[in-house]
C-alpha cells in the first residue's frame, strides 16, 4: 500500500503492543509517523447488556471481569452506585478495606505497566524487578481475597473479607520491601540515561491537548492537570485520606513514567495511613433486593484514570440500564495527536504508555457503510443469514443448534 | 538500593541456586496447598438447609442447584455443583442465610469428561 513516497504499515489485529487486539494503520513517510488510523471494537463482550437481564448480586461478579487489572476500581463503582440509590451509609471498616484493596490495586497495575513499558523499550531487567515485585502485592491480594485478580472484596453495602491483626502485619512488611524497591525505580527514573533520552519526546500530549482530548489519569497527570477523583471528589475513605496529586510537566512518555512511579510511592503511603487508622465495626450492611428507581453516576479513580459507571433502576432488582466508562475509553482520543509526528520505532511504546485496557473499552460498534445502512432485529438478522448461505448454496435452515 | 556490584551478583547468585524452587510439585494426589481465603470445592450440609433458594438465585452463571431427591414429607436435599460453570465467587456461601453452604481449599476438580464435572456436594 504506497502512494507517492508515503507507505502504510498495519499494525495489529494481534497484540501491537499490549496482549490485546487492536489495529492502527500507520501511513509512513520515511520514518516518521504522518497518519495513524486507530481501530478498536475486536473485543465486544457485550457486558452492559448482559448486566440488564441479570439481578444486581449476579451483575457484581460480571462488573468484576469488566478489566483484569482494575477489577476493584470497577467493582467499587458499581457497589457505590447500588448504595447511593438505595440510600444506605456503609461501616468506615468497609470504606477503609475498599481504599486499601483499590491502592494495592494500583500499585499492581502500575507495577505491571512499568515492566510492559521496560520490555517495550528493550529495558528487560527492570521488567523482571517490576514483576518480581508484582507478585509481593498480589500474594497479599491473594491472601486478602483468595484470588491473585477479581478479589471478589466487594459486596453490596460493605466488603466480604476482613483485615485481621496478622494480615496488617503482613501487608506492613510487604510494604516495607516495596518501599526499597520503589526508591531503586525512583533512582533509576531519574538518573538512568538511556531510559531518559529513550522516552523522553515520545509521544507528546501536551497540557492544551491533554485538556483537548480529555485525557485522564497519569496521561493527563503527566502533563500537568492536577486531576485526581480522590481529591476533586472524594469518595468512601478517601474523604478522610490526605492523597497527594503527583503531576509532571514533560508529557510525554518519560512523564508517564515518573508519574506512574511517584504514585506508587503515594499509594504505599496511603495504605499505611489506612492500616494505622483501620476504625472498628462490622463490615456490610444489609441492603435491599429491589433497588428503588432513579439514577446515579459514580466516579472512581482506577489505577488507569478516572472511571465513570452509570446505572439506572427502575424498582426492580434487575438494574435498567449500566454504563461503564472505563478510563482508557477517554485516552483513546488523544492517541492519533500523540502518535503523529513520533517514529514508527515509538509506536508500541507509545500506544503502551496509556496503559490501554481494549476489552474494557469496547462497549458498541457503530459501523458507517456511507451509502446504505441496515438495521436488524434478530429475527430478521437470522434470516439475513439464512438467505445469505441459500444464495451459496448452501440450507442451513435444517441445522439443529 | 545498590543492586551492583560483582559480590552483590555472586553472593545472590549463590543464593538462589540454594534456593527452593517458587513452583510447587503437584503430585496429582490430594489437593495442593493454596491461599488461606482461597475459595475452592463447596462444602454443604443438608441438615440444616432449608431449600429457600437463595442461592440458586444469587449465583451468577447458574452453577448451583438444591434438588429434594425424597418426598415432601421426608426430605433428602442435595446440592448439585457445576464445576464447569461455578466461577469460585462464593456469593451462594454469603447468601446463605442459615449457614449451609461453606468453602474449602480443595481445587481438585480436572476430569476427563464434561458430565463428570457436575458433582453432588
Amino acid at each position: 500500500m504506497h502512494s507517492d513516497n508515503r507507505i502504510t504499515i498495519p499494525i495489529g489485529p494481534q497484540h501491537p503492543s499490549l496482549d490485546e487486539p487492536g489495529r492502527f494503520d500507520i501511513t509512513l513517510e520515511g520514518e516518521k509517523v504522518v497518519n495513524a488510523v486507530i481501530g478498536v471494537g475486536y473485543n465486544h463482550r457485550g457486558l452492559e447488556k448482559t448486566c440488564e437481564s441479570k439481578t444486581y448480586v449476579q451483575n457484581l461478579y460480571i462488573i468484576e471481569r469488566v478489566c483484569g487489572i482494575c477489577s476493584h476500581a470497577h467493582g467499587t463503582a458499581f457497589c457505590m452506585a447500588i448504595e447511593q440509590l438505595a440510600g444506605v451509609t456503609i461501616p468506615k471498616r468497609a470504606e477503609y478495606i475498599r481504599a486499601v484493596v483499590a491502592e494495592l490495586e494500583r500499585l499492581h497495575s502500575h507495577l505491571l505497566w512499568l515492566g510492559v513499558a521496560c520490555h517495550e523499550i528493550g529495558f528487560d531487567t527492570m521488567f523482571m524487578y517490576t514483576w518480581r515485585n508484582r507478585e509481593k502485592v498480589l500474594d497479599i491480594l491473594a491472601d486478602l481475597g483468595g484470588n491473585r485478580v477479581n478479589y471478589g472484596v466487594n459486596t453490596i453495602g460493605g466488603v466480604r473479607r476482613d483485615i485481621d491483626a496478622d494480615m496488617v502485619e503482613t501487608i506492613r512488611k510487604a510494604l516495607d520491601a516495596l518501599e526499597e524497591e520503589t526508591k531503586h525505580y525512583v533512582e533509576i527514573a531519574y538518573t538512568e540515561t538511556t531510559l531518559i533520552s529513550r522516552l523522553k519526546g515520545v509521544g507528546v500530549l501536551s497540557h492544551e491537548d491533554a485538556i483537548r482530548y480529555g485525557a485522564v489519569g497519569p496521561v493527563a497527570r503527566a502533563a500537568g492537570i492536577a486531576h485526581d477523583v480522590r481529591v476533586d471528589e472524594p469518595y468512601g475513605a478517601y474523604k478522610e485520606i490526605p492523597v497527594k496529586v503527583i503531576t509532571d510537566t514533560h508529557a510525554d512518555v518519560y512523564g508517564r513514567t515518573v508519574v506512574r512511579i511517584l504514585e506508587m510511592q503515594e499509594s504505599i503511603n496511603i495504605i499505611r495511613f489506612c492500616l494505622d487508622n483501620l476504625p472498628d465495626g462490622p463490615l456490610s450492611v444489609r441492603v435491599p433486593r429491589r433497588i428503588p428507581a432513579g439514577e446515579t453516576i459514580i466516579r472512581v479513580e482506577a489505577p488507569r484514570g478516572e472511571n465513570i459507571h452509570y446505572l439506572r433502576s427502575n424498582g426492580s432488582d434487575i438494574p435498567d440500564r449500566v454504563r461503564v466508562r472505563a478510563p482508557t475509553e477517554a485516552n483513546w482520543h488523544g492517541m492519533k495527536h500523540m502518535l503523529e509526528g513520533g517514529y514508527l520505532a515509538d509506536v508500541p511504546i507509545t500506544i503502551a504508555a496509556i496503559d490501554p485496557c481494549y476489552s474494557c473499552t469496547d462497549r458498541a460498534i457503530v459501523v458507517k457503510s456511507g451509502a446504505k445502512t441496515d438495521c436488524y432485529d434478530w429475527r430478521g438478522l437470522r434470516q439475513y443469514g439464512i438467505d445469505w448461505y441459500k444464495k451459496r448454496g448452501i440450507d442451513v435452515t435444517a441445522l439443529k443448534v | 538500593m545498590n543492586k551492583t556490584g560483582p559480590g552483590k551478583i555472586a553472593l545472590t547468585a549463590l543464593k538462589t541456586l540454594f534456593k527452593k524452587p517458587a513452583t510447587t510439585e503437584y503430585t496429582g494426589k490430594g489437593s495442593p496447598e493454596v491461599e488461606k481465603h482461597y475459595r475452592g470445592r463447596i462444602l454443604y450440609d443438608p441438615t440444616t438447609c432449608v431449600a429457600c433458594g437463595l442461592c440458586m438465585r444469587d449465583c451468577p452463571t447458574g452453577a448451583i442447584q438444591i434438588i429434594n431427591e425424597g418426598t415432601k414429607e421426608d426430605k433428602k436435599l442435595v446440592a448439585i455443583l457445576n464445576v464447569g460453570k461455578c466461577i469460585f465467587c462464593c456469593q451462594c456461601v454469603d447468601s446463605c442465610n442459615k449457614n449451609s453452604l461453606s468453602y474449602s481449599q480443595d481445587i481438585d476438580f480436572a476430569m476427563t469428561k464434561k458430565e463428570d464435572l457436575i458433582i453432588k456436594l
